[in-house]
């Protein structure tokens, strides 16, 4: 089952529909996401990497076009299937008050949990199964509102995996944190899709770890369209320079990442 | 543990208001009156059994009825300053008991109108708090900042306000007089022989919102969230609305709008229990709003010779939990 094609993207159009006939942001897109494989989301803010987020996991009806998982078209998944089918860590941050990680973590488990939400055994050792694979065993019985953003980031991750679904979406997972955690997270997420063959699909800024740590790259820009493929293929076909390259940030075709363009520094610092 | 106490406090506080009142009757007698049949038919045992043994039903019932529904608010809004007053939900409830009594003519409040008058006034409070929470939750789909929200909730509650305002001029001065007194809220308003309808009615409210605990949890991280964990969102929003609009507006029918006890007891069951769990924050909720009802009424029926108005009291308990949460939320953004 290694690197099945878990979601595939048909000539999807996302974005809002208004009186004036709809503002679309992707248009006419056609890719695929695959188990076992870490994919990134790289564009600026405003290429609507949100709304794509948001339309593949079904909080918003495409314009046209149309996403399936596993073979099945998403509009045709009830609720509490989709719910063991995608999970999703986002970017807002609840206000959590007089909750412990546990508790948090154990909230995954509601699509599988009756009407009282009481734990059966298995519900509790996929608790423990998240919060083992996610590293935080010993934040069990701390409050979230006393976590660094790093420690509540891994909290939320360790929910989405106690939610047991084969697909997580995240929404920027390393945006606000620093450097260190941003590679923790990104690793952490790198190793829980090669190890539990899960299909990771996340938004990111941070271009040069998503480069050298993700599978697959998915391209956004709101006049380029999207691209995707690995980061060999975009670098040989020169994608990903055209996507990033601006005055003053410059490409390393033998490295594969960016770097800033010390000329462009050197005639700032001429004046 | 913590449900014993509350428990005992409960059950002390309640033979506490039925030994106390602005006429002194002895403990013995209270005793002989309550368990024995002491003194029938006379005056005594009408201010026991018919003025303060409601008295304390109702301080109960009330309390549990406002602090559920002010937790529920405070859930599903995620702000831990919503309530049922500062929302303006009573004030729409006040709204639709107003137009019924002009409609009905005469003075304000439930208690003391026939059953089809009782209705009427019910159906007209749930029908105001129904619209005012509706009108939020139109409101929260466009304010995503909360405290806009609040402040669109007061705004709404005060044109509500202005609007019974106006209405008082078209009413007889008889009517503005009793409209007044029951703005100033009172544990008084239920007559004995009402207490097993305003029991039911409440306890239905009661019951739904312990249906709801598994949603609630799950609404503590967010819409977004809980639509990913496979919560039905637009059942969830109509069962709330019908839920605090059930338990505040029947509160209100009877008692006036009692300001405070939703939004600020919430707050202390979290400091008794220190839980986020509704499992748990529901029934603490409905024993810890019991005791402050009971506690309110009896700082009203305290001083001798008169008896305070509710409101009067309940910002006393009220306004330091409240200072005290706000200055916990900035020291904790520090």
């Amino acid at each position: 089952m290694k690197h099945a094609e878990t979601i595939k993207v048909n000539n999807l159009t996302t974005g809002y529909r208004n009186s004036k006939g709809g503002r679309f942001i992707t248009e006419k897109l056609t890719a695929s996401l695959y188990s076992g494989e870490l994919t990134c989301l790289l564009g600026p803010n405003g290429a609507g990497k949100s709304t794509l987020l948001r339309t593949l996991a079904g909080f918003q009806r495409p314009l046209s076009g149309c996403v399936e998982i596993a073979g099945k078209p998403l509009n045709r998944y009830g609720g509490k299937e989709l719910a063991q089918t995608i999970s999703v860590v986002l970017t807002e941050k609840p206000l959590l008050e007089n909750m412990d990680v546990e508790t948090l973590v154990g909230l995954g488990r509601a699509p599988y949990t009756g009407f009282w939400g009481l734990f059966t055994d298995s519900d509790k050792i996929a608790v423990n199964t998240a919060m083992e694979l996610t590293g935080i065993e010993s934040l069990r019985y701390r409050m979230v509102q006393s976590l660094s953003d790093g420690e509540r980031q891994k909290a939320m991750i360790a929910k989405a995996f106690a939610q047991e679904t084969p697909v997580v979406f995240l929404d920027e997972p390393t945006a606000f944190l620093d450097y260190p955690s941003k590679v923790e997270i990104m690793l952490l997420l790198y190793s829980l899709a090669h190890k539990m063959n899960k299909t990771i699909f996340m938004s990111t800024h941070d271009l040069d770890m998503a480069m050298q740590l993700s599978d697959r790259i998915w391209l956004m820009d709101k006049s380029l369209g999207v691209r995707t493929g690995t980061h060999e293929e975009l670098t040989l076909s020169g994608d990903i320079e055209r996507y990033f390259v601006r005055p003053g940030i410059e490409f390393d075709k033998k490295e594969g990442l960016f770097k800033i363009d010390l000329d462009f520094k050197n005639q700032i610092d001429k004046g | 543990m913590r449900f014993i106490f509350l428990t005992i406090s409960l059950v002390a506080l309640f033979f506490a208001n039925l030994f106390v009142g602005s006429v002194e009757i002895p403990a013995q007698q209270v005793i002989d009156i309550l368990f024995n049949g002491g003194d029938p038919d006379g005056p005594l045992r009408f201010i026991v059994v018919g003025s303060r043994l409601p008295q304390a039903i109702t301080a109960v019932l009330a309390g549990a009825a406002l602090t559920v529904s002010g937790l529920m608010l405070q859930t599903a809004f995620r702000n831990p300053l919503a309530g049922p007053s500062i929302l303006g939900i009573t004030s729409g409830s006040s709204l639709g008991v107003a137009l019924v009594i002009l409609l009905l003519g005469g003075s304000v409040s439930a208690a003391g109108y026939s059953w089809g008058g009782y209705m009427a006034i019910l159906i007209g409070s749930f029908a105001g708090s129904i619209a005012i929470m509706g009108l939020l939750l139109l409101f929260s789909m466009w304010l995503k900042n909360d405290l806009m929200l609040l402040i669109a909730g007061i705004m709404v509650g005060y044109l509500t306000s202005s609007v019974i305002t106006l209405l008082n001029y078209l009413s007889t001065a008889e009517g503005v007089h009793g409209y007044a007194m029951w703005g100033m809220g009172n544990f008084n308003g239920v007559a004995l022989g009402q207490i097993p309808m305003f029991a039911i009615t409440i306890g239905a409210g009661l019951l739904l919102s312990i249906l709801m605990v598994k949603p609630l949890n799950v609404i503590l991280l967010g819409e977004n969230y809980a639509l990913n964990l496979g919560i039905k969102m637009q059942w969830v929003r109509n069962m709330l609305l019908v839920t605090t609009g059930l338990l505040t507006s029947i509160v209100t029918a009877f008692c006036g709008p009692i300001s405070f006890i939703g939004l600020a007891v919430p707050h202390i069951v979290r400091m008794i229990f220190r839980v986020s769990d509704h499992r748990i924050i529901i029934p603490g909720c409905i024993l810890t709003g019991g005791v402050i009802g009971l506690i309110c009424n009896l700082l009203c029926i305290l001083p001798e010779n008169i008896v305070l108005p509710l409101n009067g009291v309940t910002p006393l308990i009220g306004v330091p939990v409240i200072m005290y949460v706000i200055f916990k939320e900035r020291f904790k953004k520090r």
